[in-house]
């Protein structure tokens, strides 16, 4: 690593540490007297919210749609991220004329409860202490990130959400808001999800977890304190944890097993392979921008959700009488949350008698493809959407 | 499994819905038939369909659609859960027939069955004197690519009725041109001269 590139990768990192306390977006603050009630008994306050919105609330306030982010998402959905300086994470589905119409819909995306880039979590100022909270965050879990968001809307002004969607973490939140707030709820898109964490993704959360915590650097998670970061631990998890957004298809068609700029292996450990080089590439962009104690609080929280536990191991119950209609979307090489989750949904959401539609898309793009360009997702999207928006009677699309 | 917008059964069904029932559409195709009782029967309608692409195509045109298989997929669903639950021209493609019908009569308040009548003339004729399986017009598959394993007849059909206990509300055969036939011929003439038959069944004993 050259001397040029570590400033700036500080740079960048030093950025993120900014957008921790001091979101670029807007950003709600819930003060002493409004704490905010967590599954493992922590009242945490004071506490805020960082948020974007995109389109205009209508004047019925019936067209707002929530996303929800992925595990290192974000609330920069469909404009410049502010530390990475790309665009964001889903301008593929946000935007104008896109399925998520920023020209008819109002679209708000938060960052979850226990990220880093503005809504409390461990990176955040505790203002008691005045450190950063660090591992003496509360413990936080998938219901207390939508709790975070009701907030939220509830100072929005927003009382139903015409939609809710979002892929993987957060699709759980979508499927945790039609259980929590069913009258909050229009409609729903849950993707590439599933109903609870299996063993074989806490697995790969804990192989994660033990990489950052085994870096020396972590200092029993205090690592801020000592003006440092576990970059090397955190890494590694997300070069594991992106093995798994990926198939091995994809993998095949796009590195196989060519060598990184040499005709033949050097006989070492460097990276002599293209997929080593980008796995690399993968985890050292990762550190730049994303807190790691963030890291162990949002893996633990999607271990920990299993939403049929809310009704006593009865997925179907969970979702009983409730008047959303749901859009459940699949990917074939997906095997971190594999279709047969979905279709646990779907069979829940039919034994509940709800409105659902299911797709599963062919793709060889594996967990990954809900983030990127797919036709069939577009087209599957925007008919739902447009249906449900009818049936609001929200106006037609101009185009 | 079939293409549906040549199907002649579709509007004969959609007239025997009232309008803003509850209806399941087991085998929805491309969604042709929900499509119809939408807009113009206001129905609350949804689909299982077993293809993919027929999925995709139902959901992206705003329907309620899931890929799923009538062999296998009906359990999941409460009794009484629909006013019509509806199989059209999917019953002889099904594994289990039979268990599929009972789950039809369990899952709505009214079932309602179209299916190829495999005792029309013409299919008898070619058993009978060419000594092959038939392909016809409707049935246009040879025997080694049709996904339909499980043929019947009308008269068939009314006898698994009778083994389910199920009471025949409304029964019509449609002829070579797709009109439906005269109400009051015998059976044994429409298991004859029908090409397809739509029945409107419900179980014994309720209203």
């Amino acid at each position: 690593m050259g001397v040029e590139e570590t400033s700036g990768h500080k740079a960048q990192s030093d950025l993120s540490r900014h957008e921790a306390d001091h979101p670029s977006s807007a950003v709600a603050h819930f003060a002493a007297h409004e704490p905010l009630m967590l599954d493992c008994g922590f009242a945490l306050a004071p506490w805020q919210i960082a948020y974007q919105t995109y389109g205009t609330l209508n004047k019925d306030r019936s067209n707002a749609i929530l996303i929800c982010h992925a595990l290192t998402g974000d609330q920069h959905v469909a404009n410049i991220n502010p530390v990475t300086g790309k665009p964001g994470w889903w301008t593929s589905m946000v935007g104008a004329g896109k399925p998520f119409d920023t020209d008819r819909f109002f679209i708000i995306c938060a960052n979850v409860l226990g990220s880093c880039m503005g809504t409390s979590g461990p990176a955040s100022l505790n203002a008691t202490t005045q450190n950063p909270w660090a591992v003496d965050f509360p413990v936080v879990t998938i219901r207390d990130m939508v709790r975070a968001q009701a907030r939220l809307l509830d100072r929005l002004g927003i009382e139903s959400l015409f939609c809710v969607a979002g892929g993987s973490m957060g699709g759980m939140q979508v499927l945790q808001w039609a259980s929590t707030f069913p009258d909050r709820v229009f409609s729903a898109i849950p993707l590439a999800t599933g109903a609870k964490h299996s063993a074989q993704n806490i697995a790969f959360h804990e192989v994660g977890r033990q990489a950052v915590m085994a870096d020396p650097d972590w200092h029993g998670g205090h690592y801020r304190m000592q003006g440092i970061r576990p970059e090397k631990g955190l890494a590694v998890a997300r070069m594991a944890a992106h093995i798994t957004y990926l198939s091995e298809g994809a993998l095949h068609r796009k590195f196989g097993r060519r060598l990184q700029d040499r005709a033949a292996p050097t006989f070492s450990f460097d990276a002599d392979f293209e997929i080593e080089s980008y796995l690399r590439y993968q985890g050292r962009s990762f550190v730049e921008r994303f807190d790691a104690n963030s890291y162990l609080y949002l893996t633990r929280a999607m271990d920990y959700f299993d939403l049929a536990d809310d009704a006593g191991g009865k997925l179907a119950a969970v979702f009983k009488g409730t008047k959303a209609r749901f859009c459940v979307a699949s990917f074939t090489s997906d095997w971190l949350f594999p279709t047969r989750d979905s279709r646990a949904i779907v069979h829940a959401l039919n034994a509940a008698g709800a409105s659902v539609s299911f797709v599963e898309i062919e793709t060889d793009k594996g967990h990954d493809a809900f983030l990127l360009d797919e036709p069939v997702l577009f087209a599957t999207t925007r008919g739902f959407i447009d249906a449900a928006a009818r049936a609001r009677h929200l106006p037609e699309a101009s185009r | 499994m079939n293409d549906h917008s040549s199907r002649v059964d579709l509007l004969l069904v959609a007239d025997m819905i009232e309008k803003g029932a509850r209806v399941l559409d087991v085998g929805c195709g491309d969604g042709s038939l929900l499509q119809i009782l939408t807009d113009q029967r206001q129905v609350d309608g949804r689909g299982i369909e077993l293809s993919q692409s027929g999925v995709n195509g139902c959901v992206a045109k705003g329907l309620s659609v899931i890929q799923g298989d009538a062999d296998t997929d009906l359990i999941d669903y409460p009794d009484d859960a629909f006013d019509y639950v509806i199989l059209s021209q999917t019953l002889q493609a099904t594994r289990q027939p039979r268990e599929v019908v009972k789950h039809l009569l369990r899952i709505g308040r009214r079932a309602i069955v179209s299916f190829p009548n495999f005792g029309h003339w013409r299919i008898r004729a070619q058993v009978a004197f060419l000594g092959r399986m038939p392909v016809t017009k409707n049935l246009s598959y040879a025997w080694y690519d049709t996904p339909n394993i499980h043929f019947c007849t009308i008269r068939d059909f009314i006898s698994l009725c009778d083994e389910l206990q199920a009471d025949v509300e409304k029964a019509v055969a449609l002829d070579r041109n797709g009109s439906a036939m005269r109400m009051n011929l015998p059976w044994a003439v429409w298991n004859m001269f029908g090409e397809q038959a739509v029945f409107m069944l419900k179980r014994h004993g309720i209203k």
